[in-house]
């Protein structure tokens, strides 16, 4: 083939990920996106200009080189493309499915500018399915042995990352994990129709391959402190903490304990941990009525929304300010609408209703407007005085997380902000503790898949220097 | 050395109850008076909280009384001495609030939690206090541990419905009589949600510092979902993260018997599944 001209290119257009059906995929829990076949990668990856200073690079938390990999699937060499990605992102399967794109490498894309930005996470997610599909993935190299043991506590994207990232140089890991599987949120939080279980478990398995332990069911600021681990009995080097946010909010509005209203995390954790969707199958059960609302706008609201309509009801989304601000990614809102799920924007919940047998049957709210701006930058949302009410058997919250508690408040030398987020260092995620080191939603108070490896790569570079300075690296710790 | 979860004894206490020493080693490590754990009976078993009764940290075993309610507690109860429980996830939640008090301190077990009140017993009574065990049943047949708990308190009130042995009624019967005789200052109650209130209601006019150990429905018990709120002071508390134990005189009772009947129905369900598979 003739080597294009950037007119060329630009004058592909940019050829969408195939779906299922939305009256098909909302009475299943498959993948929603089928992936692309293998002339249309080439031919969406044909669209990317392969820019000498490219913006793409620096919108990506893990700073892959994107044009390298686009290139390379352009040339019909898909396992090449696969391994280029490794060389930066230990996880690109699940990043090319679940990153904000729109908001990261696609936001700047220059094309982009002029039409429709090149589908890099669609690519990524090709590139990597095919060397899984055909069995080409190998386990990556580790380096010599340093003699050095490194603990990482929590298996979820920032504790994947920083397994991988620590073990490849060389040091003896152990990851700990409060939950019978691995995962973290990748598992609990994240519906199976946008991420599927052989994807993470796959990544898992890598691990253990590399020679990576893992000890399920073990709860560090509890079974043990951070200390006892780095003390004579474990004798780890270091410590790499990565335990998420996983600390429901609630709005505080009268009626949120009636039976029926759920944290959005009880009720995906429910369903995709504990397989609540296959009772009585599976024993963990799931009360969900017809008339399901969904207090949030976010991500993660969008995930319960289709989750509930999967198992059934019909699903109107509340959220207080307007479209334009709610934060969840574009695609997520998209693929919300077009499965039949209702929007109440500038609507906000004042009361849950009861009945006699304490179950939930409406929610109340308050029409709004929007005012003048506040500290977020957003339009702040005002009463307009106006409210409805609606029939509703089952509330679902997804308002976001507080961090998880566990490891600052067993470890108090563990400094950490007004909000309970760990304070750690952005160029190395030292915490004040010596030795401790963390990585994602723990020290952001809550962000994304793609944000926590990027801090946990960060970290494992930190940690490894720390541990073959043989703790004399990082002037602040020294006693 | 035991596989991991293993049960390495099993006693069966009384119909549909029974005590079991699993190896479980790392929930068994740090273990506190009154924290509990969750277990999974198989790979397809739901999460649920037991208290706990004792530990061996050195021999990695805890000790656990479950009671054939539901369907998850009636196929943990059916294991035998060898097999395994799927995992074992502990030690969660705080420990007990426990100081040196100026009169009795008493626990109050009713049923399984007879064997939940031993270790705060056990802690009460090593800082220097009078402790009184009080446990109740329908009838003396029924009655659990009583030797065990004569072991670990001064003194032990037998209450029986029928009155077949001990105190003619119910556990608050005895802590009635017993706070009558003696300056009771502190309280602890484990066993069912209504019990707790009897016990709490009964202190509370006299002001006597009132604990009780909220098992509610649970799925992580990290604090990550929420499912066990309860309201305490009016406040929203998570009884996983912030408890077990809460004042008993702050906690709003009537909510938590509601919401413990959230997923009534779906249990049926689970109970018919498991004759089915029977």
């Amino acid at each position: 083939m003739a080597e294009l001209t950037p007119k060329e290119r630009m004058a592909i257009e940019r050829h969408p990920m195939p779906e299922q059906r939305p009256e098909d995929r909302v009475k299943n829990f498959d993948e929603v996106p089928l992936g692309f076949a293998d002339e249309n990668a080439k031919r969406e990856a044909a669209r990317c200009l392969d820019c000498k200073t490219p913006q793409c690079v620096e919108g990506c938390p893990v700073r892959i080189d994107i044009p390298a990999f686009i290139k390379l699937i352009e040339k019909g060499d898909f396992d090449a493309s696969a391994k280029k990605l490794r060389e930066t992102n230990f996880l690109p399967a699940i990043c090319g499915r679940v990153c904000p794109q729109d908001q990261q490498c696609e936001l700047v894309c220059i094309i982009g500018k002029r039409g429709k930005p090149v589908a890099i996470g669609s690519l990524e997610r090709f590139a990597s399915d095919y060397e899984r599909d055909n069995g080409l993935r190998k386990v990556p190299e580790v380096a010599a042995s340093t003699g050095k043991k490194v603990a990482v506590v929590g298996s979820g994207p920032a504790g994947m990352t920083a397994a991988y990232e620590i073990r490849k140089r060389g040091h003896d890991v152990t990851v700990f994990e409060a939950f019978h599987r691995g995962g973290g949120v990748l598992v609990y939080g994240i519906p199976r129709f946008r991420l599927p279980l052989a994807v993470i478990d796959e990544d898992i398995n890598f691990l253990e391959q590399m020679g990576v332990k893992f000890m399920y069911n073990t709860i560090v600021g509890k079974s043990m402190s951070l200390d006892d681990l780095m003390g004579p009995e474990w004798g780890f080097d270091s410590i790499f903490v990565g335990t998420g946010a996983g600390l429901p909010k609630m709005t505080g509005v009268p009626g949120e304990n009636l039976n029926g209203v759920y944290s959005a995390n009880e009720y995906l954790t429910r369903v995709y941990l504990m397989g609540a969707n296959n009772f009585p199958d599976n024993v963990t059960p799931l009360y969900q009525g017809k008339k399901v609302g969904i207090i949030g706008a976010g991500n993660t609201a969008m995930d319960a929304a289709r989750t509930a309509k999967r198992l059934g009801a019909d699903v109107t989304v509340y959220y207080r300010r307007s479209e334009e601000e709610a934060p969840a990614r574009t695609e997520e809102l998209h693929h919300a609408k077009e499965e039949f799920i209702t929007f109440k924007f500038l609507s906000n919940p004042t009361e849950f209703v009861g009945d006699d047998n304490f179950f939930i049957r409406q929610i109340k709210c308050d029409v709004m407007e929007l005012g003048e701006a506040d500290d977020s930058g957003r339009r702040r949302p005002q009463p307009t005085g106006e409210s409805f009410v609606d029939d509703c058997d089952t509330a679902i919250m997804a308002l976001g997380c507080d961090v998880n508690p566990i490891i600052p408040t067993s470890n108090p030398e563990i400094e950490v902000n007004k909000w309970g987020v760990v304070v750690a260092n952005p160029e190395t995620g030292a915490t004040s503790k010596k030795g401790v080191f963390a990585g994602g939603d723990l020290i952001t108070g809550g962000s994304t898949v793609i944000q926590a490896m990027g801090q946990a790569k960060v970290a494992a570079a930190a940690l490894h220097e720390y541990v073959m300075s043989n703790g004399n690296a990082f002037g602040y710790w020294q006693d | 050395m035991p596989k991991l979860y293993e049960i390495v004894e099993k006693q069966d206490l009384v119909p549909g109850m029974a005590l079991f020493h699993v190896y479980a080693p790392m929930a068994a490590k740090n273990m506190k008076p009154g924290q509990f754990i969750i277990l999974r009976v198989n790979a397809k078993g739901e999460r649920i909280p037991i208290s706990i009764s004792g530990w061996d940290s050195e021999k990695g075993t805890i000790r656990i009384i479950i009671m054939a309610a539901g369907r998850t507690s009636t196929e943990a109860v059916a294991l035998k001495q060898g097999e395994c429980f799927q995992d074992i996830v502990g030690p969660l939640g705080e420990q007990t609030h426990l100081e040196k008090v100026s009169g009795t301190a008493v626990v109050v077990g009713g049923g399984y939690g007879t064997g939940a009140v031993m270790p705060p017993a056990r802690a009460m009574k090593a800082m220097g206090n009078r402790v009184v065990g009080i446990i109740g049943a329908r009838s003396k047949d029924l009655v659990l541990l009583e030797a065990e708990m004569r072991e670990v308190c001064d003194d032990v009130i037998v209450c029986t419905n029928d009155g077949s042995q001990g105190v003619e009624g119910f556990v608050t019967d005895g802590l009635k009589q017993l706070m009558e005789k003696e300056d009771v200052s502190w309280v602890l109650s484990v066993g069912p949600v209504p019990m707790m209130q009897a016990v709490a209601n009964l202190t509370k006019p006299k002001e006597v510092k009132t604990y009780c150990s909220l098992n509610a429905i649970m799925v992580d018990g990290t604090g990550m979902c929420g499912a066990c709120r309860v309201s305490v002071g009016g406040k929203t508390k998570f009884a996983c993260f912030h408890g077990p134990d809460f004042d008993a005189h702050q906690v709003n009772f009537e909510e938590l018997v509601q919401r413990q009947k959230m997923f009534l129905e779906q249990e049926k369900i689970a109970m018919e599944k498991l004759e089915e598979v029977k």
